[in-house]
């Protein structure tokens, strides 16, 4: 297991090592000078003097990296020239925010996902499989903006809820409650595509396994149905979920801007909308650094997981 | 021998509906099984062996199957009973040891969870006492440093170590009748004798009754008081084990008898093959199921199925229209 782990781990700084090389490489990849790109075109001869300076710009491509992947390792990622914060303290603010939309979402995905495909693999084809399958299927057919869209149209306009509309956001620190209402709407849109998705991956491992001959044997000794679906077909059904599991949570890390930016919900992705608008190169440089490496971890995190539930994979 | 049978199976059939019309892959099969008893079930893959395995302990799936006739084991009736009914009768009453040690065990469980579970959820037992006695399990059945083999995954033991522990499973809630369906199947062929050995030994320490199912009469012969041949679903003879080998009447016997491999053989003896495939029993003719490979078939046999008859013993059967021998001449010559 230590060895899987330090393995894994080596392939994670490699991965790591490639993407801020990536991120480094965007400022030099828009035309004009990095400067330019930075600063905007409007800077002052000082202001581009100190820029040149504090990067290294007119030094080799080589030794720019080195000083920026300096300042980066120390949490230095610059200031922003538009809103002359530092692009860290932006970040670190609109982070925990994508961490609870996801982390809300995907307790919402798993607790509905779980004990339905349980049931649902029982009896393959069966009345209720088909109604899920067929709902599910239905589901993962609607595009995220419809959903979020529908939602707001019903809940927050029709029913007239309170702080579940658009720009509602409270933070988690000033009013709990209505943090979690704000957060309500975005939070189930996201959840329905990985609701979809884990259904359906953990049924069809699930109908794989029950057909199993430790599933007989396991009948054999004389134990009830659920204590059969649960302590010996969920675990060695479970290790394509937690696979699914990581790719999907590393999309939404990404992916998840699209609620954000129509419910005016400050983070990672809403940031980054606004952040390509105003031409913030740095906070851009920023956040893709962020998300990528935060994918990264995210699905070895997730890989881990499954070398625990399935210890065959980790001594192979 | 007690006075009740400890298994009594009267013209048990078990007909699966498939898409190619019914399919009795059990067909009218009796026979008693006594307490410290072992019986051999031997026939060809696809001869019905398993599915009646199955039945005998109604672990057959209900869906599309259809099961007729009786199985009383220790009292109780099998066939229709409940789940929660039959719940009670397995692990205590009957247990299965599977095929393939490869496939039987849970593959991301710990192999003494295993047998714990089964102490524990069916025998009232609390963790600690049903962990030491897992470990007397594993200990029983051979295995060596039980103690750290208990905490051991299914891909860190051996075929054979795993199949001990499938024994330690079935072993683990005490039962009365032991089922071992090709328990050796998956094993090389020293692993074979030591595990054979292991039930064998196991039956006589725990007093249990053994049913024994394989293809393999080298298995059966000196481990065995009494034969099953079955054929397509059919019992084609059934007997006290030496007679069946000695005196055996029905052609099929003879074909599987001739077709193993003996030690007596002279070097680079041809086995005879059965030509031909078992045939396929969704279907079948109104005649005996063997009359399309059997060279002393007659239109007889290809349009009324022979009943089983004893031989001059009453406890030797057989079902055909051509028997071997008859009474008068002198058995044993062609085995």
């Amino acid at each position: 297991m230590a060895r899987y782990v330090a393995r894994r781990l080596a392939t994670l700084v490699g991965i790591v090592f490639v993407i801020s090389v990536g991120s480094f490489y965007l400022i030099h990849l828009l035309p004009g000078d990095p400067a330019t790109v930075i600063l905007g075109t409007g800077a002052s001869p000082a202001a581009r003097a100190a820029l040149y300076r504090q990067l290294g710009l007119n030094r080799p491509l080589v030794a720019q990296y080195l000083v920026w992947i300096g300042h980066v390792l120390h949490g230095n990622l610059g200031v922003s020239f538009i809103s002359q914060t530092p692009v860290l303290t932006t970040i670190r603010a609109a982070i925990p925010i994508d961490f609870e939309l996801i982390l809300i979402s995907q307790v919402i995905a798993f607790a509905g996902a779980v004990p339905l495909a349980m049931r649902a693999a029982r009896r393959p084809n069966g009345i209720l499989d088909r109604i899920l399958s067929a709902g599910s299927f239905t589901l993962l057919s609607i595009p995220p903006f419809i959903i979020i869209v529908l939602l707001v149209l019903l809940v927050s306009i029709k029913w007239g809820l309170a702080n579940t509309g658009p720009s509602s956001y409270v933070s988690l620190g000033s009013d709990w409650i209505v943090n979690l209402e704000s957060l309500a709407l975005p939070s189930i849109t996201l959840a329905v595509g990985s609701f979809v998705l884990y259904f359906r991956v953990l049924r069809a491992d699930l109908i794989t396994t029950l057909q199993e001959e430790f599933i007989t044997m396991a009948r054999s000794k004389g134990l009830r149905q659920r204590r059969i679906m649960w302590r010996h077909a969920f675990r060695p059904s479970s290790v394509a979920l937690l696979g699914t599991a990581g790719v999907n949570i590393g999309g939404l890390l990404a992916g998840g801007f699209v609620v954000e930016y129509l419910l005016s919900i400050p983070g990672l992705g809403y940031t980054l909308i606004a952040a390509i608008n105003s031409s913030d190169y740095l906070l851009v440089q920023g956040i893709v650094l962020v998300v990528s490496v935060g994918v990264v971890l995210i699905n070895f995190l997730f890989d881990f997981l499954t070398s625990i539930v399935d210890p065959r994979i980790s001594r192979e | 021998m007690s006075d009740q049978p400890l298994l009594s199976v009267r013209h048990l059939s078990t007909t699966f509906a498939t898409p190619a019309g019914p399919l009795r892959a059990v067909d009218d099969v009796s026979f008693d099984l006594d307490a410290h008893e072992t019986l051999g079930i031997v026939g060809e893959s696809g001869s019905g062996k398993t599915v009646l395995a199955r039945t005998l302990m109604g672990l057959q799936p209900r869906l599309n199957v259809e099961v007729t006739g009786s199985v009383q084991l220790a009292g109780h009736e099998v066939v229709g009973a409940s789940t929660a009914r039959l719940r009670e009768l397995w692990s205590s009453e009957v247990a299965m040891v599977f095929q393939d040690p490869m496939t039987s065990l849970n593959p991301v469980m710990r192999v003494g969870r295993q047998i714990d579970e089964v102490l524990r959820v069916r025998h009232g037992m609390d963790r600690a006492a049903a962990r030491a006695r897992a470990i007397e399990l594993l200990d029983l059945v051979g295995i060596p440093s039980a103690a750290q083999r208990y905490r051991a995954y299914p891909f860190e033991l051996s075929g054979g170590m795993r199949q001990r522990v499938v024994i330690a499973i079935a072993l683990a809630g005490q039962p009365r009748l032991l089922i071992a369906d090709e328990p050796t199947t998956g094993l090389d062929v020293t692993i074979q004798a030591q595990i054979l050995d292991l039930l064998d030994t196991l039956r006589a320490q725990l007093g249990m009754s053994v049913v024994m199912i394989t293809h393999d009469l080298g298995v059966v012969a000196t481990r065995t008081s009494r034969l099953l041949v079955m054929y397509a679903g059919r019992v084609a003879e059934t007997g006290p084990t030496g007679d069946v080998f000695r005196h055996h009447r029905m052609p099929y016997t003879r074909a599987l008898l001739e077709s193993s491999p003996k030690l007596s053989n002279a070097p680079h003896t041809r086995l005879a093959a059965i030509p031909g495939q078992p045939p396929n029993l969704a279907r079948v003719g109104p005649g005996c199921h063997f009359a399309p490979r059997c060279d002393l078939a007659s239109d007889r046999c290809r349009e009324v199925a022979p009943a089983l008859e004893p031989t001059e013993r009453p406890d030797h059967l057989f079902a055909c229209w051509h028997p071997l021998r008859t009474p008068s001449e002198t058995p044993g010559a062609s085995s």
